[in-house]
């Protein structure tokens, strides 16, 4: 705790940074993923190619892709734009498939309803089709930010500066309260962002207020879908 | 003889689904538990074999308190057929008939023999034996899963809504096989609907249920249209709509066919041969008569 | 692409799989310390978080507790968590086994929730009505668990397992950043030298190593869903958390 009273201008400095870092990725990956999803919502083959490509991206450990993308891009190896890309790279891996599934999450009734009452498909696609999509859509977003905030700190390798500092010096100076801090504000980080999405969720979506909570009271629990899916061999 | 001494059950909830409840069912016999959903007649059947232990109360087979024996051996000891079959969609049909018999022993091969003779007996064809559960219709899923509760010949048979998930034609087909097995069989069947005229189709006795195990009539499916013992269960059979109310009715044009139309004017059926019911076929006290 | 065929070339020099060559070669040292730490951390997590996922999935109980675990272990920073306990156990270990026994336990740690979300999501997946009709012809809970649930649930366990292993090969990358070996070695070496095709070398063993167990755990994965499983009429559709969404990357 001394250390961080000590250090707050540090701290305050690498997380800021930390919080640049994080949003563009997280802003680039919701943005890219929606063309994406409504691709893979066209046909099957489109749907493998979106949903295979995204699982053999994110498939890629983060130090190796953090260092190889100086060949695709030109950016030199220690370059801050290598991370801000490669986390994004992940994002867009774990959105494309949310928006596919939110996208496919419309109920085709609704659509056909829409189609009836006379909107034009773009009209259809922005003012129907993407307003429903949006709680699978926040449910991705969600997981992108968190692992997204946690993920950061590996930049450090490559010399970006972000909390992953307080982690690289604490270590080779030999000061637990630094890691620990930088753990802790990391944490910190992710919940705060999280509480962001919850909100603006609420916010622009205030048909879905309850709705959850409702649908939890009349189905057993044990009868749900599981909350947590793992691993489907894409 | 399986006999419901004053049964209670409360769930954690508060909700009474049955409240002292006694009753008696013959053994060698088709008793149909028949009400809306939420009377209770799920739970009561599910008492049987201990799926739902009842608050108070006992449930006896054959004078023995269910309570004092194994679960899973009085499981393994009673035939059970679900709404949606229930099969293990990972074995093959062969297996899943045999299941209850290879879980008490009997070896592999012999079970599998058995349960082939199960299936004809069901009448589902052997080559369907190796298929898995969802290569078949739903129908045929149904079957299995009367062979499967026939497996190792047990002397009772729990049925919880075995046809409601499949269609009139189909549902009608498996209850005129059910009536045939049962003649050939003599099990001592609790069978659970919420069907009527599934109940009167199948039943030596029929229990029609109020809410909260509370019993409206019981009897066989005769007495019950004969003298209704109140207005809700002659709304339950549909006689106060004159759905019941059958008479013989002959129309220019028919070429001499004699219709067969309920109290609302609306034809049922006709009328097989002159006006006299054929040897085997419809008993006019249940309603019943050859489909249009 | 020159740089790429740089990267390959520096691989596929023999010079480099030479036994005795410089540190941090050979590649083949490199590649089976990576592979050791990843199947140690992953026997190590099985042990706990399979048997826990099982109970969960089968009784019911706890579930709040894996949702709400899996989502903060994906908000933990996986160099700050290696860096914590390394610093914590060179306290009281020797400077030998500390790193190893820290970072170790980072990998346990990092590999569990998705084992666990895969056990107990694989459980909680099975159709009641299977489980409810195998009670009732007589399975005892055990066989249950072994004979219904754990079978038609293996596809998912499976994938959580999947993910565990991707999960540490790419910590244990990292993990040669704080002095243990492993293929990150070539990596954080070539970026200590400014050597470029070290870096990219190291880099494309790491990506093919991970490609290479994911593919070979997916062929797992799609052989345990037996024909029985495969549903011909209503296709299973992934929910909104998916494989990458149990996973923090490392």
């Amino acid at each position: 705790m001394r250390w961080a009273l000590g250090n707050l201008d540090l701290i305050l400095g690498l997380t800021l940074n930390h919080v640049r870092l994080s949003v563009i990725p997280i802003i680039a990956s919701l943005v890219l993923s929606i063309p994406l999803g409504w691709l893979a919502n066209r046909n099957k083959t489109l749907r493998a190619v979106v949903i295979t490509g995204g699982s053999l991206l994110f498939t890629i450990p983060s130090l190796p892709l953090f260092v190889i993308l100086p060949l695709i891009i030109p950016t030199r190896v220690l370059d801050e734009t290598n991370l801000i890309v490669a986390l994004s790279i992940y994002g867009v891996a774990i959105m494309a498939r949310s928006a596919a599934d939110a996208l496919a999450s419309v109920a085709a009734p609704t659509l056909d309803a829409s189609t009836a009452i006379g909107f034009s498909p773009a009209a259809r696609f922005f003012r129907v089709e993407l307003p429903l999509a949006g709680p699978v859509l926040l449910a991705g977003i969600r997981v992108v930010s968190v692992s997204t905030i946690a993920l950061v700190s590996v930049g450090v390798i490559i010399g970006s500066a972000n909390l992953g500092y307080l982690f690289q010096n604490g270590k080779q100076r030999g000061i637990l309260a630094e890691v620990v801090v930088g753990i802790l504000v990391s944490l910190l980080l992710a919940l705060l962002f999280d509480l962001i999405l919850v909100t603006l969720g609420r916010l622009l979506m205030p048909w879905n207020r309850g709705a959850g909570a409702d649908g939890r009271l009349r189905t057993r629990p044990r009868r749900r879908a599981p909350a947590v899916a793992v691993g489907g061999a894409s | 003889m399986i006999e419901f001494r004053s049964v209670t059950k409360r769930f954690p909830d508060e909700t009474v689904a049955v409240d002292d409840f006694s009753f008696t069912l013959p053994s060698h016999r088709t008793t149909v538990l028949v009400g809306s959903s939420g009377c209770g007649k799920t739970t009561l059947l599910r008492m049987i074999n201990r799926m739902v232990e009842p608050t108070s109360g006992q449930v006896l087979i054959d004078d023995v308190d269910v309570a004092s024996r194994d679960k899973v051996e009085l499981r393994r000891s009673i035939g059970y057929v679900l709404q949606a079959a229930g099969l293990l969609p990972h074995r093959k049909v062969v297996d899943n008939v045999a299941t209850a018999p290879v879980l008490k022993g009997v070896p592999k091969a012999q079970a599998r023999a058995e349960a082939l003779e199960l299936l004809d007996k069901v009448g589902l064809d052997r080559s369907l034996a190796d298929r898995y559960p969802r290569q078949l219709s739903g129908g045929q899923q149904q079957r299995v899963g009367v062979a499967r509760a026939l497996a190792g010949d047990p002397n009772i048979l729990l049925m919880d809504e075995p046809f409601g998930a499949v269609d009139p034609i189909v549902r009608a087909d498996l209850q005129l096989e059910l009536n045939r097995l049962q003649r050939e069989l003599g099990k001592t069947i609790v069978f659970v609907t919420h069907d009527i005229d599934e109940a009167f189709t199948l039943a030596d006795q029929v229990i029609i249920f109020k809410k909260g195990g509370i019993i409206a009539q019981a009897g066989t499916p005769a007495q019950i249209l004969a003298e209704p013992a109140d207005d809700f269960v002659a709304t339950f059979i549909g006689a106060d709509k004159g759905k019941r109310d059958l008479h013989l009715q002959q129309r220019t044009g028919d070429q001499g066919l004699t219709l067969v139309v309920d109290g609302d004017g609306r034809p049922v059926g006709i009328l097989d041969g002159a006006g006299s019911p054929a040897p085997g076929g419809p008993d006019p006290a249940r309603g019943q008569v050859t489909r249009a | 692409m020159r740089l790429f065929l740089q990267g390959l070339a520096w691989i596929f020099d023999g010079s480099h799989w030479q036994a005795g060559a410089q540190s941090p070669l050979p590649i083949q040292d490199r590649l089976v310390e990576h592979l050791t730490y990843t199947a140690i951390a992953i026997v190590i997590a099985a042990v706990i978080a399979l048997p826990l996922g099982f109970f969960i999935g089968h009784t019911g109980k706890g579930r709040q507790f894996v949702i709400g675990f899996t989502g903060a272990m994906r908000a933990l920073p996986t160099l700050g968590l290696l860096f914590f306990l390394l610093m914590v156990f060179g306290y009281f270990l020797s400077y030998n086994t500390a790193p190893l026994v820290g970072a170790t336990i980072a990998f346990v740690i990092l590999a569990i929730p998705s084992m666990l979300a895969g056990a107990y999501s694989g459980l909680e997946s099975v159709d009641r009505q299977t489980i409810d009709a195998a009670r009732a012809n007589g399975m005892t809970e055990w066989q249950i668990l072994t004979q219904v649930e754990i079978p038609l649930a293996l596809p998912l366990i499976v994938g959580g397992i999947r993910a565990s292993v991707l999960q540490v090969i790419a910590t244990v990358t990292i993990a040669s950043y704080a002095g243990l070996g492993g293929l990150g070695r070539i990596i954080t070496s070539g970026i200590g030298l400014n050597d470029y095709s070290l870096i990219l070398g190291g880099a494309l063993l790491v990506t093919a190593l991970a490609l290479g167990m994911d593919g070979l755990l997916a062929l797992v994965q799609r052989a345990t869903a037996t024909q029985g499983l495969s549903d011909p009429t209503a296709r299973r559709r992934p929910t909104s958390a998916t494989k990458s969404g149990t996973r923090t990357h490392a």
